[in-house]
Formats: C-alpha cells, sequence, structure tokens
C-alpha cells in the first residue's frame, strides 16, 4: 500500500460560462505510482489537472470548492505560492509546445524565472535535464538551434526535459502523446516507468490501451464525475461500474 | 460527357479568375502612379539641391539661400523628444491593456477613447497644445511643449499597436510560462514582449513618422519661423522641416524654387527611411517567427 501524494477533497469546478467540469470529486493520488485519469473527452480530466497546478486561474472561473492537499496543504488556498507549486508540480501538454527559444533556453527558463544565474549551473543541470529526457544524444551539438526546429517527438521529450530540470516531485501529463508516433510513445510511456519511483506521475492518456498498459491506479471519470477508481490491473479487467466496464469495452465515448 | 463538361467549366473559371486578377494589377498599378509620380517629381527636382552645405548649414539671406540645418535638427529634437514621451507610456499602457485589464465597460470605454483619439484632426492636437502645454503648464512655446504635444497625437497609434502586438502572440506561451513557475510579469518579459517586439515596433516607428511630418501641432507650441542658431535647451522654440516648407511655400517672396524642392525632399527620405525600416522590421519579423 502506497502512501498519497495528492488528496482531492469533495473538490468541484464551475467555469464562467456555466459549465459544471467537476462535481464533488474525492481521489488520492498515489506517491511513486503512475496514476492514470481516464474517460470520454469532456469528462474534466484536464480541468482536474489545471487545478492540481493551480493553471486553472488563467481560465474563466466561476466557483470553486472543496479542497486539494498536496503534501498536506491546501493547494487552493488564495495565500499558495503558485509559482513554487508549479515547479514541484510540473505539466506536458498535449501537444509539444517549445517556448519560441532555443533548445537550451526552453530547458533553462524555468531555472532562470526560479532566480538560477550561474551560467555553469544552468549548463550542469540542463545537460542533466536533457539526458533524464534521452534527448541530448540528439541535441547536444545544436543546443543554440530553435526548440521548434527538432522534430514532433523531440520536442515534447524537450518539453519534458524542461519539466524535469526544475526537479518536479510531481509530472502530470495531459494526453502527452497524442500527436506522436508509437516509437516515441513507447520511449515516453517506458520513460514514466522509470521515473515512478522518484516522481510522482498523473497521465490523461488520449486512449484506452496507453491507459491500460501504464496505469498502476487508475480513476475513470464521466462528465465530470469521478466513477470508479482501482488498481490498474483491476479497473480495466473487472471494472465495478456498468459505465466504466461499457467504456472500457469500447461501447462507448 | 458530364466530365468533360465539367473539365470545361473549370477552364473557364480559370480563364475568368486570369482575367479578374490582370485586371487587379492593372488597377493597384494605377493608384500607384500618382505617389510614384509625386516622388519622381520631388527627387527630380530636389535632388540637385541637396549638398553637404544645404544639410549642414544656417539659412541665409532671409532663407532664401544657404542650408535648412536648424528645420533638420529641430524635426530630429522633435522626434526623439515625442518618443521619450510616447514610447514608455504608450507601451506600458498597451500591455496594460492587452495583458492585465479586466475586460469591462471601463476597458471597452478606454478603447473607444484610444480610436476617437487617433481620428482627430492634428491642427486640435495642435490647440490643446497651446491650451494645455503652453499655457497652463507655462512651457511657453518650446520644444517641450511641441514633443508633449506630439506624444499626445501620437499615443494612440502606439498603445493600439502594443495592444495588439501582445494579443496575437498565442495563449499557450503564457500557459506554458505559468506552468514552468514564472510569474505573470516573467513570463511577458521573458516571453511575450520580445515576440511582440517587432509589431510594437513598428507601431512606435509609424506613429513618430506622422508625428515627424505633421505641421499643425507643432504650429502654436514650439515651431518658430526663423531661428538664427540651433536651440540650446528643451525650453528654446525650434525650426522643424514640415513647418519651415509651410513657411518657404508661402511666406516667403522671391523664394527660389530649388530649396523648396530640396527641403521637400529631405522630409520625405527622413519619412520614407522611417517608414522602410517599420516595413523592413516587421518582414524579418515574420519570417524568423517561430510560431
Ligand atoms: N477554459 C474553459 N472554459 C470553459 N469551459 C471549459 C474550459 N475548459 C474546459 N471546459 C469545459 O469543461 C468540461 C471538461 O473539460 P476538460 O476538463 O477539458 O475534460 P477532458 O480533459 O476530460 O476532455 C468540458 O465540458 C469543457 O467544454
Ligand atoms: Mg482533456
Amino acid at each position: 500500500m502506497s502512501n498519497s501524494k495528492i488528496s482531492i477533497r469533495n473538490y468541484s469546478l464551475r467555469y464562467s460560462d456555466g459549465v459544471q467540469a467537476l462535481k464533488n470529486v474525492s481521489l488520492e493520488i498515489h506517491a511513486n505510482a503512475i496514476n492514470v485519469l481516464f474517460g470520454p473527452s469532456g469528462g474534466g480530466k484536464s480541468s482536474l489537472l489545471r487545478s492540481i497546478n493551480r493553471l486553472i486561474d488563467l481560465a474563466d472561473v466561476d466557483e470553486t470548492s472543496g479542497q486539494i492537499l498536496f503534501n498536506g496543504v491546501n493547494i487552493l488556498d488564495k495565500e499558495m505560492p503558485v509559482s513554487q507549486l508549479r515547479r514541484k508540480i510540473g505539466m506536458v501538454f498535449s501537444r509539444p509546445i517549445p517556448l519560441p527559444k532555443s533548445i537550451f533556453e526552453n530547458v533553462a527558463f524555468g531555472l532562470r524565472v526560479a532566480g538560477e544565474n550561474d551560467p555553469a549551473v544552468l549548463h550542469s543541470k540542463v545537460e542533466e535535464a536533457l539526458k533524464q529526457a534521452y534527448l541530448w544524444e540528439e541535441v547536444y551539438d545544436r543546443l543554440d538551434d530553435p526548440g521548434i526546429s527538432i522534430s514532433g517527438g523531440q520536442q515534447q521529450r524537450l518539453c519534458l526535459a524542461r519539466v524535469l530540470a526544475l526537479e518536479p516531485e510531481v509530472i502530470m501529463l495531459d494526453e502527452p502523446t497524442s500527436a506522436l508516433d508509437p516509437v516515441t510513445t513507447a520511449r515516453i510511456e517506458s520513460f514514466l516507468q522509470e521515473i515512478k519511483d522518484r516522481i510522482t506521475v498523473i497521465i490523461a492518456p488520449h486512449n484506452m490501451s496507453q491507459s491500460a498498459r501504464v496505469a498502476d491506479y487508475a480513476t475513470f471519470f464521466l462528465q465530470g464525475e469521478l466513477i470508479e477508481v482501482g488498481a490498474g490491473s483491476k479497473l480495466f479487467v473487472n471494472p465495478q461500474d456498468q459505465r466504466t466496464q461499457d467504456y472500457v469495452e469500447g461501447r462507448f465515448g | 460527357m458530364s466530365n468533360q463538361s465539367s473539365h470545361t467549366a473549370t477552364q473557364v473559371r480559370k480563364a475568368k479568375d486570369g482575367i479578374g486578377y490582370t485586371l487587379i494589377h492593372i488597377i493597384s498599378f494605377f493608384t500607384l502612379l500618382p505617389v510614384l509620380g509625386i516622388i519622381f517629381y520631388i527627387v527630380a527636382n530636389g535632388a540637385p539641391t541637396i549638398t553637404w552645405d544645404f544639410l549642414t548649414s544656417m539659412p541665409t539671406d532671409g532663407m532664401r539661400a544657404g542650408g535648412i540645418l536648424p528645420a533638420i535638427v529641430g524635426t530630429l529634437y522633435l522626434t526623439i523628444g515625442t518618443a521619450v514621451f510616447s514610447v514608455p507610456l504608450g507601451v506600458a499602457a498597451g500591455i496594460y491593456l492587452a495583458e492585465y485589464a479586466p475586460q469591462n465597460i471601463w476597458t471597452r470605454f478606454i478603447r473607444i477613447a484610444i480610436i476617437s483619439l487617433a481620428g482627430i484632426p492634428s491642427v486640435v492636437y495642435g490647440l490643446f497644445g497651446l491650451g494645455m502645454f503652453v499655457l497652463f503648464l507655462k512651457l511657453g512655446n518650446s520644444i517641450l511643449a511641441a514633443s508633449l504635444t506630439l506624444s499626445i497625437m501620437t499615443l494612440p497609434t502606439i498603445i493600439s499597436t502594443t495592444e495588439e502586438a501582445l494579443r496575437v502572440v498565442p495563449e499557450r506561451f503564457r500557459v506554458v510560462c505559468a506552468s514552468l513557475g514564472a510569474s505573470k510579469w516573467q513570463g511577458i518579459r521573458k516571453i511575450i514582449l520580445p515576440e511582440a517586439m517587432p509589431g510594437i515596433l513598428t507601431g512606435v516607428i509609424l506613429g513618430l513618422e506622422r508625428a515627424a511630418g505633421e505641421t499643425a501641432p507643432i504650429l502654436f507650441t514650439g515651431a518658430t519661423f526663423f531661428l538664427p542658431h540651433l536651440p540650446s535647451s528643451p525650453l528654446d522654440a525650434t525650426m522643424a522641416l514640415p513647418y519651415h516648407i509651410f513657411v518657404i511655400s508661402t511666406q516667403v517672396p522671391g523664394m527660389p524654387l530649388q530649396i523648396q524642392f530640396g527641403s521637400v525632399l529631405v522630409l520625405l527620405v527622413f519619412v520614407l527611411v522611417m517608414n522602410l525600416s517599420a516595413t523592413t522590421i516587421r518582414t524579418r519579423a515574420r519570417r524568423n517567427r517561430q510560431w
């Protein structure tokens, strides 16, 4: 039984346009594990991820209620220092979004805004992060090229490196391989298995097969409601709720 | 059969398109003609006047001979003076409107006010400057008062282009910056603003270009008919190219034509160089843009 890294308690979220994206969701995110959020599009997975690192602050939100405890602190608290929170909980988006800067500066960006200016430190941390993301071998001789000059798969690993450079405690990935080829997808999946011992992973895969492949724990979302949660090995094989079963067997969504 | 007829239809449509495009090219060429004609006429008549002496010496003989140095220097001073006030203020206001201002009635009102300001005739700015800066603030007829007046006229252009340039930078960059722990201002300063900079610069240059070429706003606020020396302080009045051209074309009897053409050519080159640099910045930025 692994311990809880993030504890979501009776969390609800409504956007300004009236959409109730999440309804009274309670969920434990397990440390040292891959936590999968799955379900049809519009279920609220992205909204939950963006709530956990307070990126939701950038959207038009009408109301949130409940608690999200990270290391025992409610991150929804107005006083929460969000920049520090976002450094500890990194995020990778569905499409690779390199900043309009060089490969090097993409990885260095988070360190620089955190106040790191020592060139030697920056270089060693950028190199380390690129190596962790298995990108170093491919880019070490063109670190000054624009981030968009590399392939889509490389760009997504760049985005991963950019997050790893900040030495986060949690990495959230929102459909991270939806725009990638199977080879890169497999690489990223095995990478997640590798890091989960030291970094908690939360992932919202873009399809069922990836969900089933990587999940240590899985949670099924349907229209803002948490329908079912369980160990990955059980949930996909033997779902308890009819709706989960229908989705897993491909009857809707 | 039907295949063949649709084939013919396509050909007809292509031919029609072709005629349409040719027509557009011809029409746009004709609309360009007067502009090219004027430029050619000024260059042909003004070029012989342009000598080093003409550009660097004081006017003599009641401006009927000598150079136009004080007018050139004056226009430079006014342009720089305008930039000093309008660029920081305009860019800051543009950043505020694009990145920080809530979308409500108040900010909508501000935007409408800015658009309306841009449409006000320049002589109105001149009269406002006279009342506000020359008389009320007691700056007198001076470079300072004229620069402030031109700044007010230029501000709407700079504010609007800055806001627009920031808005076209994709939202996803702001989200990524935030997700990497950047504060809102860090994201703006390190990513959003640099990406918007070519657009902002273009707006700044176009705004200043208009300021450099205007007569009415400086007429009552800082321009003077003739100055036997260069201005030595911001509180001095100054000669300026556009006003100088107005004066020597209408107010001085027996004015040699070539001096008039020469002066106009200098102003034209001044303005065209600014315009060209704005265009160059924009094209180069479009090509290098990474989004
Ligand atoms: N920024 C937003 N503003 C308003 N509504 C949103 C916003 N983002 C998502 N939604 C709505 O919230 C619901 C949940 O969406 P989302 O969290 O993206 O779910 P998922 O990631 O499972 O597809 C959807 O109905 C969606 O249209
Ligand atoms: Mg989503």
